[in-house]
């Protein structure tokens, strides 16, 4: 800001009681970019501060995961993949998975976890929860390693589906957005979000064909197993690196809930985000 | 001065639900089963946190707590607006108001030019994070873009002192060099309009010395500022005009001279005791809290008043919850004109560097009579954990105290009847030594 006398900003802000829906500015969410990459950087940093694996836990992470479930569901349960060997099934999977389910938890949480800074000072509250969205990239970016080395160690050939791949990386970053949205405005409240969370994202996993195949759904139910985005992005992931055919009829429904579950946990956290203090 | 509004506060007021948050379901549980047995009841309770429809329709229940009530004012462009009242008066709510941290019940304000709001210092900060990166971060919550802090980061730096531990983590600083730092970045704030909320009371004397100094830069330089603070020689120095507010409204508008006169010595002040029935509501943390304080005679009554030659004592109850911690209660004792006289540190040896256990405590500063000036004190009180290096809570200016004036023997005043001026009024022992031309001479020894 300049001398006071020129260039003032002539800014008139109105602040008003609470009315309910209220349309989101997005001006502002601009003006706070800044701050929005430091709390991202502040996240990123302090998350594996003092530990001596450091960034090696991003990867160790899916890593254990996709040992273990190979061994459980590959090699003793012999759950069927299409005739891909279960290592690569469950790697191509999980991979977006811990990225989707980690982002969901600590978005969840954040503004709980944030709130003495929510009653001190004020910046676009949506930035709460959307922080470790971003943040937990870092992570996934990190643990592509692994998945890098399990495609060239099967020796997949590269097919144009790849081309899909940017899209399928929004979609998986939308979801857990949406959901964190929804969830930060209620753990606002009822704080056993915070103990139902780690369950819940347990069960999801199975929700999605992680660790066996959308083929084994029966096909009276695949309609209502389409409406489950992450059915979506997983099949989707699952297609786009290992060049199988495009599941269309689970992306498409996938892109449609995704985009109601942001939109709505937009519009329903930005209703109860002036009352935050006074209810938390 | 252009004589333009930067803020228009309007009808301003904030009701809070007080008992039911207390009372609610916190988890789901409890709430699944309650909303099972009365859903509409249940919600509307919830949803009665932030909705007033029924105080809008006629409704005066015991259940809502007016923060502010019907606060309207306006401050010039270039003005420094001091905001003055007891604890509870709704300043730091309007504070939250202006800062767009918690809406408004009722009316409107409006604010001309960008707003910067220090509630506190050192938001954000974080102990994993080096000093230099904890500057980035605090500056842009503060609302300053990247390139604002760059450009005043060596300025910055130079004003806190810590440039030999920029790269160091934050965890490992003492927690006067936080403090410094996280005020450093505060104090180069630039924003057309600064809201403050007392946060003025950090570091030692040189660097609070420093904080005013630069305080008084950026009134100097047109800025608008709120300040709210009890520290009045402060408000006296900085401030172009103060508004005074009691238990939500704006009871009084004025100069700075007159606002701190009216908040001193009027009904609109201090009690002489306070006590904190309800635990929950008690001031302080998870080591200790605040559930009384008062005056005592040497009788242990709770006294309002002494004679001047009168010893009292002040005194306060806490709770110790977390037993174990080496704890520091003190008192500030200020005079009517808000200027602190002294501080005292809990003397009692035998908790000296000796953790103590839970239970509930009193301690008991004695103050001797002969010693303060006669006329109204006010005592700030705290506990701080020295384990921690916490302060556990901290009530300003919490109570008031009367010392009656007297004369006569035992007395500093003796038989003078004219002023008596001075922040204290010590008795002191004095001599007097005659010598006569022819060689005699007389000692005296006058005194207690």
């Amino acid at each position: 800001m300049n001398p006071i006398n020129q260039n003032k900003s002539s800014q008139v802000t109105i602040i008003r009681p609470y009315r309910g829906w209220e349309a989101f500015d997005f001006k502002e969410l601009l003006e706070y970019r800044d701050l929005f990459y430091f709390l991202i950087m502040r996240d990123v940093k302090v998350l594996y501060a003092q530990t001596i694996l450091g960034f090696s836990w991003a990867i160790l992470h899916p890593l254990i995961q996709i040992v273990i479930f190979s061994i459980i569901f590959g090699r003793i349960a012999k759950i069927p993949t299409d005739g891909i060997p279960y290592v690569l099934f469950s790697t191509v999977a999980i991979i977006p998975w811990t990225y989707m389910s980690e982002a969901m938890n600590a978005s969840s949480q954040r503004l709980v976890q944030d709130q003495n800074m929510l009653g001190k000072v004020y910046f676009p509250r949506i930035i709460y929860p959307l922080t470790p969205i971003l943040a937990k990239l870092v992570d996934f970016t990190i643990s592509l390693v692994i998945l890098a080395i399990v495609i060239m160690y099967f020796r997949v050939t590269p097919t144009w589906n790849l081309l899909l791949l940017p899209g399928l990386v929004l979609m998986m970053i939308c979801i857990p957005a949406g959901i964190g949205l929804w969830l930060s405005a209620l753990a606002i409240r009822f704080r056993d979000v915070k103990f139902a969370m780690p369950f819940v994202v347990r069960m999801m996993i199975y929700s999605a064909p992680i660790l066996y195949t959308a083929s084994s759904i029966p096909d009276a139910y695949r309609l209502l197993y389409s409406l489950n985005p992450i059915v979506g992005v997983i099949e989707g992931f699952r297609s786009c690196l290992l060049g199988t055919p495009i599941p269309w009829p689970y992306i498409i429904p996938g892109i449609g809930m995704t985009f109601l579950l942001l939109i709505s946990g937009a519009v329903y956290f930005r209703r109860m985000e002036r009352v935050f203090v006074d209810v938390i | 001065m252009s004589g333009d509004i930067a803020i228009r506060v309007e009808g301003v007021s904030k009701l809070y639900r007080i008992g039911v948050k207390e009372n609610a379901e916190e988890t789901l549980a409890r709430a699944l089963f309650n909303a099972i047995r009365s859903p509409v009841s249940n919600f509307r309770k919830y949803r009665s946190l932030y909705r007033f429809d029924d105080v809008e329709s006629g409704n005066t229940g015991l259940d809502v707590l007016w923060a502010l009530r019907d606060v309207s004012f306006d401050v010039k462009e270039g003005e420094v607006l001091g905001i003055v009242g007891r604890n509870g008066a709704g300043k730091s709510t309007l504070l939250k108001i202006l800062s767009r941290i918690t809406p408004p019940s009722r009316g409107q304000v409006e604010i001309h030019g960008r707003v910067s709001s220090l509630l506190e210092v050192g938001t954000g900060f974080h102990r994993e994070l080096t000093g230099r990166e904890n500057i980035y971060l605090n500056g842009t919550i503060l609302g300053m873009r990247k390139k604002e802090v760059d450009r005043k980061f060596d300025e910055i730096v130079e004003f806190s002192g810590v440039e030999k531990f920029l790269d160091t983590p934050v965890k490992r600083y003492s927690s006067g060099m936080s403090v410094r730092l996280a005020f450093a970045v505060a104090a180069h704030l630039e924003p057309e309009i600064l809201v403050v909320d007392e946060v003025l009371a950090v570091g030692d004397a040189a660097f609070q010395k420093k904080c005013i100094n630069k305080m008084q830069d950026v009134g100097k330089s047109g800025r608008t500022i709120l300040f709210v603070s009890h520290n009045m020689p402060a408000v006296k120095m900085l401030c172009t005009r103060a508004i005074l507010l009691n238990e939500g409204k704006l009871v009084a508008d004025g100069t700075p001279h007159d606002i701190v006169s009216t908040y001193m010595t009027s009904d609109v002040g201090v009690p002489p005791a306070r006590e904190w029935r309800d635990p929950a509501k008690a001031p302080g943390l998870e080591v200790a809290r605040l559930r009384a304080i008062c005056f005592v005679s040497r009788s242990r009554n709770a006294i309002d008043h002494a004679d001047i030659r009168e010893d009292f004592g002040i005194q306060m109850e806490y709770d110790v919850l977390t037993g174990g911690h080496i704890l520091l209660p003190h008192f500030y004792i200020y005079d009517d004109e808000g200027l602190l006289l002294f501080g005292t540190l809990d003397q009692d040896p035998e908790w000296w560097q000796h953790p103590r256990p839970e239970g509930k405590f009193t301690s008991t500063a004695w103050i001797p009579g002969n010693f303060l000036q006669a006329g109204m004190i006010y005592v700030s009180c705290s506990v701080l954990s020295r384990s921690t290096d916490k302060s556990q809570f901290y009530e300003k200016q919490v109570i008031a105290f009367t010392i009656a004036d007297n004369m006569g023997k035992g007395t500093a005043r003796g038989d003078w009847a004219g002023q008596m001026m001075g922040a204290l009024r010590p008795l002191l022992t004095w001599e007097t030594r005659w010598e006569q031309e022819s060689g005699t001479s007389s000692e005296g020894v006058a005194g207690r």
